[in-house]
């Protein structure tokens, strides 16, 4: 623990079990499903990653904060999560570029944080019961009220979380570039965007309920569909632009992105019992047999055997659960991944999807 | 794709002797390659010279050699098994070396022997720096500014364009040594000098110093499908400039974003790829600019190293055996991940909590060498902890040091600590410098002129600080207001402040302290609170998936994870990191007491501290309890545990230490009592056992004060022998020679043992000393092995060459050895292992020693004879008589084994050279032969000192040899050797009509024999000093001799010993045979009956 020691705060499950420690950034009362995330670097990504809106993460790494927060290191334009559970957050911050603490980072952001949590405890407990709903609390309510009140929140399943991520303009992300793409954003990371800009893409960032035909009128080489957090299932406007688009331009998705085009291609998706959420996952290229190992922050997956296989290559598998990571239309000229290719945080093993990308594109204009 | 067909027979090349910078890591590692290899269907042929290993036990591989690890020796095994492939990359530098030697003298393509994991041209990219700077240039990367030199005129054209302060690094060694970071041009000189010498190809490269930068490691694995995946990240929390075993270490890294750890990963990445080390574990090395981030890269080790042994028991995931798996043509996701069982080990690990490793020093043996840290190891051992905090795990390490610190405790008071000594220290790197980091924070030093004194980074430091801030609250703060009365602690310790104490890894020894209590008494208060230590898994996955492997540490967290079996189950206590005079022999009878132990179907728990051991890989016991070897600590895993009993006699001092405040806190000790111990050890108790079994002793006596001292020693006669009680490894043992001696080295002696009496004994000088190694179930004792001294008495025996069977003794002397062994053994109730040393002068057998304890001879005696004693023992200590066990016989064996020592001297420079009471070695080898002279070249050519076989031997001997070395000095001669003589020795020589030069002794003006020695003129020495004055005249020869690598023999048996050996090789009989070969010729002798 920190030397700042302060007020108590709890997480309370909904299934009746109650984590207790300290608090750090903002108080208050806050609702989320809470999940693990494995990475042992990358807080500050993780915070501006839109796709955790809706959850508390729990950091396996016991020790985080140390090297504080930048102004390079962002993923969006804030914080999205719910909230923030450490087993210690770092008093000193020692980085040649860090600006600020962990700690004022969230109260600026008006984040709550929780320290002193025997957060291995809590993993295990997920990995047992599944990702839950949970509240967290610096109030004075019962333990038992605040089980209570995690049961009655809302839950991840079935709910829009996207429209509360996304930006409601377009907007251009760089001037420069070979080709003209649109990025639907369902809660866009922006290293999705700076890997565009690195392979020669004009990058237009559009709203996720932008019409089909409007997107077209942008005149796009390839249309790129984002990761954002919740259920695909909820999206339902995006799955329908998506099978708009089918045929029309060659398209690349990566996480929601990848869920939202299973569901357009006759897929279906369901919830995973705790997800994956790390830099560590193991991932198999069925062409090559090649792993490489992927940043993660997915609930929810599309299911294998549900991809009519006519149209549909599987192309990407995780090793330790086989699920599905990757697939490519047969005929179409689209493809798509579950894992994260433009790391941030996590490996660069996968950063060449983006120029397949590229070649796709080059390709259907031939 | 599965493993490869076209190998069926597989060379391992081990790492031989235990040295500073080489140690155990060696064998855990080549002990698991030789299990995977032979699990999967391959035949394994071995070589390595060190008896105390677990990989060569003659189960491990198929065929075992324990030979000196030289081209030639390796060349003949080679001839003789015909392996398809050599194994290169798991034996260290001394298996890499080998290998690639063997390879430029053509053996490999001449039998046809390819080269495994990595070839010789990868390794050669990895390890010729100018090669690897361009291949790092190649790819893009970044590198330190440096420049080659093979001489000292090109070492001063690159110094020009670098400038100084420079850092010098000799190519082709082990550990750096020899290298130096030079601030003047002085200095620039010395140190390329010496780096030029040491180097193997006579190489050093001159780089901008970059001391004082942040330094990382990744361990990194690849496979043939070009998969690569990153075991670890270390950061050091020494910055650049000391060596990284010398460094306190820590894992994960903890000031890296993740932008800047990608970016290393990805450099690790490329460096692999392009140097083409093809499947296996590689080692590489960062240093980052605290102040703009920029990344260089140090080196690339291209195989399993020091560092991957401390990534494999941080992360769970097993390094070595993976590599293995890899070279015989697995992929990486083909294996399994053996903790979760159901991932696959494509994977990179996370871990959720923070290891920090501690190095080992051993400066106190050497108080001529200042205790300064630079880029060439000093280190001995090390210990490793883990915690979920890096204060935890710190303080953790701290106690598990072994160099009696509770902790980051206050051992000296800071007040007593001028500023000048504090900069001092803080500036200069030594052992010490983390106690000096907190007196600097007492004394109201910021983090951040710390950091700028020292270097190390500011996030280390506060954690530091944090630790001292704790301090103040336990005795300053609101809460804790204690006090004591007849109930014990009465109130007030807040139990939160207790318990977040407690999870920064405060001791409760170290919170006794602060507040004036016992250690108890914390303890008993603590645990009336609830305050209970959880144990958590090392799972290699942060917990993602449920682990099997039962790997523990300790925590105080809400959460314990232990499922605590109803089985039968023993808790072996293992030895904590490796010291002079305890080290791997230690570990290995802890290994093989857990096996036996399984073997009659007991749950075996394993607790030890040290990173480098078989013991603490995860599949040698049932369970692993990764923790301080403390009192607190064990007894918190014995009461978890409630084992049916605790073995304390395997692991050397360190169990034997605990082993009363145990068993008084209730836990079953099995095995010899710790009365019978401490009979052994006391030196009247003892005597009075000599008495009544009618054994000899030297004339001794025990002083507690300087004058009692004199007396004794002038009623003993001088020479004498003196020692403080209750040491290990001879701490502070002298013979001294006179009274003005003895004044002086009186108080160190009690400094060393305060409160306990020194011990003053008759030195009988020429006798010839004998240790035995025995094992008894209190009713029946057989002796495991009788070893006779090769060195002048008087030599620790760690440090002496001795060999087995005695081969000059006479039988009725042996007779005589084995019935006061049984005599002993049984008056001492022994139950289990026993080590006996005696002295034998003119035809008296005299006891100087009992320890009724596992010996650092125990696996020596196992290898020569083929029996393991420490199994026999563990099983006798769960109540087995060795009758049942079969054991009933002493083992008569038809060759020699002669076991040779390694000194560290050439890494302590300005260190006097000498041998004595005190031991000093760090490791040892063996020599097998069925000719005592074959087996006694075999072990100094293991040892790395090779007799000659031409050129100058210098013989220099006392009068009472005269007669002796006639013979000798005459076989030498014939066989065209050039003999150099002093004066006296010449003379006798002459008379015999050899030619003889004559060279002056050292005391005279001209110091020609020593010119000599630097000069490499002469090849031998052969020298027996007596006396005080001859052992002074000695002295620099000796020194000498060994800073040059020349063979330095002071006994008439040592020399008769190698000229056998060197006459058995000219002749050209120098066979290779391998272990079981050896063992199946021997027989067991029926013991004579016990004589009344």
């Amino acid at each position: 623990m920190s030397g700042i020691q302060s007020q108590r705060v709890r997480i309370a499950l909904e299934d009746g079990v109650v984590f207790s420690g300290f608090f750090f950034g903002a108080s208050g009362e806050k609702f989320g499903e809470v999940v693990f995330n494995t990475s042992i670097t990358g807080y500050q990504e993780i915070l501006t990653d839109p796709s955790y809106k809706g959850q508390i993460v729990t950091m396996t790494y016991p020790l985080i904060g140390n090297y504080g927060i930048n102004s390079e290191d962002v993923e969006s334009r804030k914080v999205f999560l719910e909230g923030f559970i450490v087993k210690e957050c770092s008093r000193i911050v020692s980085n040649w570029r860090a600006q600020k603490s962990l700690s004022q980072y969230l109260k600026e952001n008006n984040i709550m944080g929780l320290e002193g949590i025997d957060t291995r405890a809590l993993t295990r407990h997920i990995r047992l019961g599944g990702a839950m709903r949970a509240v967290i609390s610096t109030g004075n309510d019962d333990d038992k009220v605040l089980v209570d009140k995690a049961k009655n929140s809302l839950s991840l399943v079935g709910r829009d979380l996207v429209s509360e991520v996304v930006t409601d303009k377009i907007y251009q992300w760089n001037e420069d570039g070979n080709y003209e793409v649109v990025v639907i954003d369902c809660g866009v990371k922006f290293n999705i965007l700076r890997n565009l800009q690195a392979v020669g893409c004009r990058v237009t960032v559009v709203p996720y309920d932008m019409s089909a035909d409007d997107i077209l009128k942008l005149k796009p080489d390839g249309v790129f569909i984002s990761n954002g957090p919740g259920d695909p299932a909820a999206v339902k406007n995006v799955v329908d632009t998506i099978k708009k688009l089918l045929g029309k331009t060659p398209m690349f998705g990566i996480c929601l992105g990848h869920q939202i085009l299973g569901i357009a291609l006759g897929g279906r998706t369901y919830k995973l019992k705790f997800g994956h959420h790390g830099g560590n996952q193991p991932v198999k290229d069925l062409k090559t047999g090649k792993v490489a190992i992927t940043a993660q922050n997915h609930g929810f997956c599309v299911d294998i055997e549900s991809l009519d296989k006519n149209d549909v290559e599987v192309t990407h598998i995780n090793l330790n659960d086989n699920t599905l990571e990757g697939m490519r239309h047969k005929k179409l000229p689209v493809f798509s991944v579950q894992f994260h290719p433009e790391a941030g945080p996590g490996p660069n093993d996968a950063t060449y999807l983006f120029s397949e990308f590229i070649t796709m594109i080059d390709r259907s204009k031939q | 794709m599965p493993k490869r067909t076209d190998i069926k027979k597989i060379l391992i090349i081990g790492s031989g002797p235990i040295i500073i910078g080489q140690a155990c890591e060696f064998d855990y590692s080549g002990t698991q390659a030789c299990k995977v290899l032979r699990e999967e269907g391959f035949v394994v042929v071995l070589i390595n010279s060190n008896p105390a290993t677990i990989m060569t036990d003659p189960e491990l591989a198929d065929v075992t050699y324990i030979e000196p690890i030289t081209v030639d020796v390796v060349a003949k095994i080679i001839e003789k098994e015909r392996p398809d492939a050599v194994l290169p990359t798991l034996g260290g530098q001394t298996g890499l070396n080998t290998a690639m030697k063997l390879a430029e003298a053509g053996v490999l393509d001449k039998y046809n022997v390819k080269m495994i994991g990595a070839d010789y041209n990868a390794i050669k990219r990895a390890e010729d720096r100018d090669v690897f700077k361009k291949i790092i240039i190649e790819i893009g990367l970044d590198l330190p500014r440096s420049g080659l030199a093979h001489s000292i005129e090109e070492s001063k054209r690159v110094l020009v364009d670098i400038g100084l302060p420079v850092i010098i690094r000799p190519s082709f060694t082990l550990g750096g040594t020899g290298g130096g970071i030079a601030n003047t041009e002085e200095e620039f000189n010395r140190i390329v000098g010496l780096g030029l010498k040491n180097s193997m190809i006579s190489e050093v490269l001159i780089e901008e110093s970059i001391a004082g930068w942040k330094e990382y490691e990744l361990e990194v694995m690849r496979d043939k499908n070009d998969n690569v995946v990153i075991i670890c990240s270390i950061e050091n929390f020494d910055p650049m400039g000391i060596h990284t075993g010398d460094s306190i270490t820590v894992a994960p890294a903890q000031t890296l974003t993740d932008k800047e750890y990608q970016k290393m990963r990805d450099a690790s990445l490329a460096i692999i790829r392009a140097v083409g080390v093809e499947t296996g574990g590689s080692n590489i090395q960062f240093a980052v600019n605290p102040v703009d981030g920029r990344m260089v890269v140090i080196e690339m080790n291209p195989r399993v190293s020091r560092s991957s042994a401390l990534a494999s028991k941080a992360t769970g995931f097993p390094i070595a055996k993976f590599a293995a798996k890899l070279a015989v043509g697995y992929t990486l996701d083909e294996i399994q991940n053996d903790i979760t069982k159901e991932t696959p080990a494509s994977f990179e690990p996370s871990i959720d909590y923070c290891v920090v490793k501690i190095p080992r020093f051993t400066f106190e043996k050497f108080p001529e060498a200042k205790d300064v840290l630079g880029i060439s190891m000093k280190s001995v051992g090390e210990t490793m902890a883990i915690g979920r905090t890096f204060k935890e795990a710190l303080q953790k390490g701290l106690r598990g040091l072994e160099i009696g610190h509770t902790g980051l405790d206050n051992k000296q008071d800071y007040k007593t600590v001028s500023d000048d000594k504090i900069k001092q220290r803080l500036q200069e790197p030594n052992a010490s410098r983390i106690f000096y980091i907190k007196y600097a924070l007492q004394k109201g030093y910021s983090v951040e002129t710390i950091g700028n004194l020292t270097g190390i980074d500011p996030w280390f430091i506060d954690n530091i600080a944090q630790i001292v801030e704790m301090e103040q609250e336990i005795v300053h703060g609101p809460w804790s207001i204690v006090h004591r009365n007849k109930e014990g602690i009465q109130n007030k310790l807040s139990t939160v402040l207790l318990k977040r104490a407690k999870q920064m890894g405060f001791s409760d020894w170290q919170i006794a302290e602060l507040l004036g209590l016992e250690e108890l008494e914390v303890r008993k208060y603590r645990e009336k609170n609830g305050i209970f230590p959880t144990y958590k898994l090392v799972d290699t996955c942060a917990g993602e998936f449920e682990a099997y492997t039962p790997y523990y540490y300790s925590t105080y967290e809400t959460e314990d994870e232990v499922q605590v079996s109803s089985k039968k189950k023993i808790i072996i206590l293992g030895g904590g990191p490796n010291r002079i005079g305890q080290g791997i022999e230690f570990d290995y009878c802890c290994c093989h007491a857990s096996f036996a132990l399984r073997d009659l179907g007991y749950e075996t728990i394993m607790v030890n501290s040290n990173p480098e051991t078989v013991s603490t890989d995860y599949d040698t016991s049932d369970k692993l309890y990764f923790e301080p070897l403390t009192f607190e600590d064990v007894l918190n895993i014995i009461n978890k545990e409630k084992p049916d009993g605790v073995i304390v006699q395997f692991g050397g001092q360190t169990p034997l230490n605990l082993a009363r405040q145990l068993r008084d806190a209730g836990a079953p000790i099995i095995g010899t009592s710790v009365e019978s111990s401490d009979k052994a050890e006391n030196r009247d108790e003892f005597s009075k056992i000599l008495k009544k079994l009618k054994i000899s002793q030297p004339d001794n006596g025990s002083a507690r004060s300087k004058e009692e001292a004199v007396k004794i020693a002038s009623n003993i006669g001088y020479p004498v022998v003196v020692r403080p009680s209750y040491v290990l490894g001879g701490r502070a043992m002298r013979i001294v020679y006179d009274k003005e001696e003895l004044e002086s080295f009186i108080k160190e002696a009690q400094d060393v043992s305060p409160r306990q009496p020194v011990l003053i004994d008759q030195f009988l000088e020429d006798a010839i000393e004998v240790d035995v190694d025995a094992v008894s179930d209190g009713k029946d004792t057989v002796i495991g092995g009788i070893m006779e001294h090769i060195e002048e008495a008087g030599i620790h025996s760690g440090d002496s060459a001795c060999v087995l069977p005695p081969h000059t003794l006479s039988d009725d002397i042996i007779d005589k050895i084995r019935e006061y062994t049984l005599a002993l053994a049984k008056e001492l109730k022994t139950q289990g292992l026993i080590n006996i040393q005696f002295a034998v002068k003119k035809n008296v057998v005299y006891a100087l020693e009992v320890n009724p304890r596992a010996s650092r001879t125990v696996p020596f005696v196992s290898k020569a004879t083929g029996v393991s004693l420490a199994k026999v023992a563990a099983k006798v200590m769960v109540g087995k008589s060795l009758k049942e066990l079969g054991v009933i016989k002493e083992k008569k064996v038809n060759h020699f084994a002669v076991k040779e020592s390694v000194l560290p001297f050439s890494r302590f420079s300005g260190v006097d050279i000498k041998l004595g009471p005190e031991m000093k070695s760090t490791g040892e080898v063996m020599g097998i032969d069925r000719l005592f002279g074959n087996a006694f070249y075999k072990a100094q050519a293991g040892a790395g000192q090779n007799l000659p076989l031409e050129g100058k031997v210098f013989i220099s001997v006392r009068n009472e040899d005269k007669r002796d070395i006639v013979f000798i000095a005459k076989k030498l001669y014939d066989m065209d050797f050039k003999i150099v003589a002093t004066k006296g020795t010449a003379k006798v020589l002459r008379a015999n009509n050899m030619d003889v030069e004559v060279v002056n002794k050292i005391t005279d003006s001209d110091k020609n024999i020593l010119e000599s020695i630097r000069k490499e003129e002469i090849k031998l020495i052969i020298n027996t000093p007596s006396g005080k004055k001859g052992q002074s005249d000695s002295k620099p020869i000796r020194s000498t001799a060994v800073l040059q690598g020349v063979p330095c023999i002071t006994t008439i048996q040592g020399a008769q010993a190698a000229v056998n050996g060197i006459e058995s090789i000219i002749n050209g009989t120098l066979e290779v045979k391998a272990i079981q070969e050896y063992l199946e010729k021997s027989e067991t002798r029926v013991q004579k009956p016990e004589k009344k």
